[in-house]
């Protein structure tokens, strides 16, 4: 046995000792863990859960959507359907590309102009999402034109049936600015 | 009546068996709880908290779900041997702890060859682990007995050569002398021999099976190792003797090297199992800090470095023993 196995070896012991500091000093440290029921977690600014609904500024019960399908078209599982019905007269073919929108937002391909008036306008009437497929990969919310997709922040889902995550955005963002129409009010 | 009874040896022996058995039987659900609570400390979890105020009635609640299990035998099992290892396992534990000196009163049975009896009779583990393993009629299981065989062969020389060298400097076998030898923080015995202690509590940790030389019942290699086949309180059983032994070879090790019963203000028996755990608590941080070895290094250990060390350990002692005289 050499020098050099013998230095090999007290070295090794050294670095147990390290390892044991490791524990030790971990040990000491204060727990990450929260408990759930009686707290919840904070951190959710990078957190993606199902896809909500984004409302216009100065309506909280109607949302940006422009009804143009891209997300539903995009979307690899096929989560995404909605439905709409117009009101308005209908001049040519021509306009029903063209959309009354919020003063926010532009015509696509208008360069930048607000919208003529008294056209037609979409109305959505049905926005459902199959959270059951989704495999979260966002291509909905990045390609969404006008912003009207976001990630919710609802960690806590839970549900015991397939139909619990089929979702009814639309009804779920009227509700939200109920609520929250109910809570200013209070 | 009873205070006669208790007076006489065997009464007193059998008063201290039943002490020792209500004794494991409480150890084992603290030492549950507490090496949860330690795991889940290192990785900054909190460990069992639901049940029962932070968790104290988990390990209860285990208990009584082990308790309540089905016991299967396996399908080509040799039943005798396969139910019969459990209780060889825990059987001797009781006995191991007699000769312990819990305090200076608090001695289950004051004998001239108390270590050798410690020593004789945590030997049969490795038995247990043998038929367990053999018995169950499961590949998995006779891989972890033939482990177990290996390492409790090797481990079990420099744990002896360990000892020896503090009974060569004691002149004696019998716990309470050696730890009456013990007077002061300063003449402790692990100050003269520490060399002898680290040998011993390594090998104590093998012996054992405690990780990271948890190789008879290697979860990622062997599923359960020994006790795969175990259900309900046969695996508990060997749970609570694995724990019985940790306190067993700790106490054992306070005795020897920490000075026992001997400490300030509290009465002795305090301080022994405070000394105790504390060696306990050691060996669990072992256990959640180092990976567990390969086979070949768990006995490159043992027979190139332990086996020497401790045989030239005792021959220095013998020689200054010699020369003091």
């Amino acid at each position: 046995m050499s020098m050099k196995t013998i230095g090999q070896t007290i070295k090794s012991l050294w670095s147990l000792i390290v390892g044991l500091k490791i524990t030790t000093v971990e040990f000491c440290r204060p727990q990450i863990t929260v408990h759930f029921p009686r707290k919840e977690v904070t951190n959710l600014g990078t957190y993606r859960g199902h896809i909500d609904l984004v409302p216009l500024a100065n309506d909280a019960q109607t949302p940006r959507c422009i009804m143009c399908g891209y997300c539903a078209d995009t979307c690899p599982s096929g989560c995404i359907s909605l439905k709409f019905h117009m009101t308005g007269e209908e001049v040519n073919p021509e306009q029903r590309r063209r959309l009354l929108l919020g003063l926010d937002v532009a015509v696509p391909r208008s360069g930048g102009k607000t919208p003529p008036p008294d056209k037609i306008e979409r109305v959505l009437d049905k926005f459902d999402l199959n959270y059951n497929y989704c495999s979260l990969c966002g291509l909905c919310v990045q390609g969404c034109p006008v912003g009207s997709l976001a990630f919710s922040r609802d960690v806590y889902l839970v549900g015991r049936a397939r139909q619990d995550f089929e979702f009814d955005l639309l009804g779920r963002l009227k509700s939200r600015a109920g609520t929250n129409s109910g809570k200013a009010a209070a | 009546m009873i205070i006669e009874l208790l007076a006489t040896p065997l009464g007193h022996t059998v008063a201290a068996l039943v002490a020792i058995l209500a004794f494991l039987g409480l150890n084992g659900l603290v030492m549950v709880y507490m090496e949860r609570k330690v795991c889940g400390f290192i990785q900054l979890r909190p460990g069992p908290f639901e049940v029962g105020p932070r968790g104290l009635l988990q390990p209860v609640a285990d208990a009584l779900k082990l308790v309540g299990k089905q016991l299967v035998t396996p399908q080509g099992a040799d039943a005798l041997l396969f139910w019969l290892a459990p209780f060889i396992s825990f059987a001797p534990v009781a006995i191991c702890f007699l000769p312990i000196p819990f305090g200076p009163i608090a001695t289950g049975m004051n004998m001239n060859l108390g270590l050798l009896l410690i020593l004789a009779f945590s030997g049969l583990n490795a038995l247990s682990l043998v038929l367990a393993g053999w018995g169950s009629n499961n590949k998995y299981g006779l891989l972890g007995a033939a482990r177990a065989v290996a390492q409790s062969v090797a481990y079990e020389v420099p744990l002896l050569l360990s000892v020896l060298a503090i009974a060569f400097q004691v002149g004696s076998l019998n716990l309470s002398t050696i730890v009456e030898g013990q007077k002061g923080i300063l003449s402790w015995n692990l100050f003269y021999q520490p060399l002898a202690f680290v040998i011993y509590f390594i090998s104590a940790t093998a012996e054992t099976n405690r990780a990271p030389f948890d190789l008879p019942e290697a979860e990622s290699e062997l599923t359960a190792g020994f006790h795969t086949e175990y259900s309900g309180m046969g695996f508990g059983i060997f749970f609570l003797a694995e724990y019985s032994y940790m306190i067993v070879v700790c106490a054992v090790a306070t005795a020897l090297f920490l000075g026992g019963y001997d400490g300030p203000f509290a009465p002795g028996i305090w301080w022994f199992l405070a000394k105790v755990f504390f060696l306990v608590l050691i060996l669990m941080f072992f256990r959640w800090t180092f990976p567990r070895v390969r086979f070949d290094q768990l006995l490159n250990i043992c027979w190139k470095w332990l086996i020497p060390l401790g045989l030239a350990n005792l021959i220095a002692t013998a020689l200054v023993m010699k020369l003091v005289q």
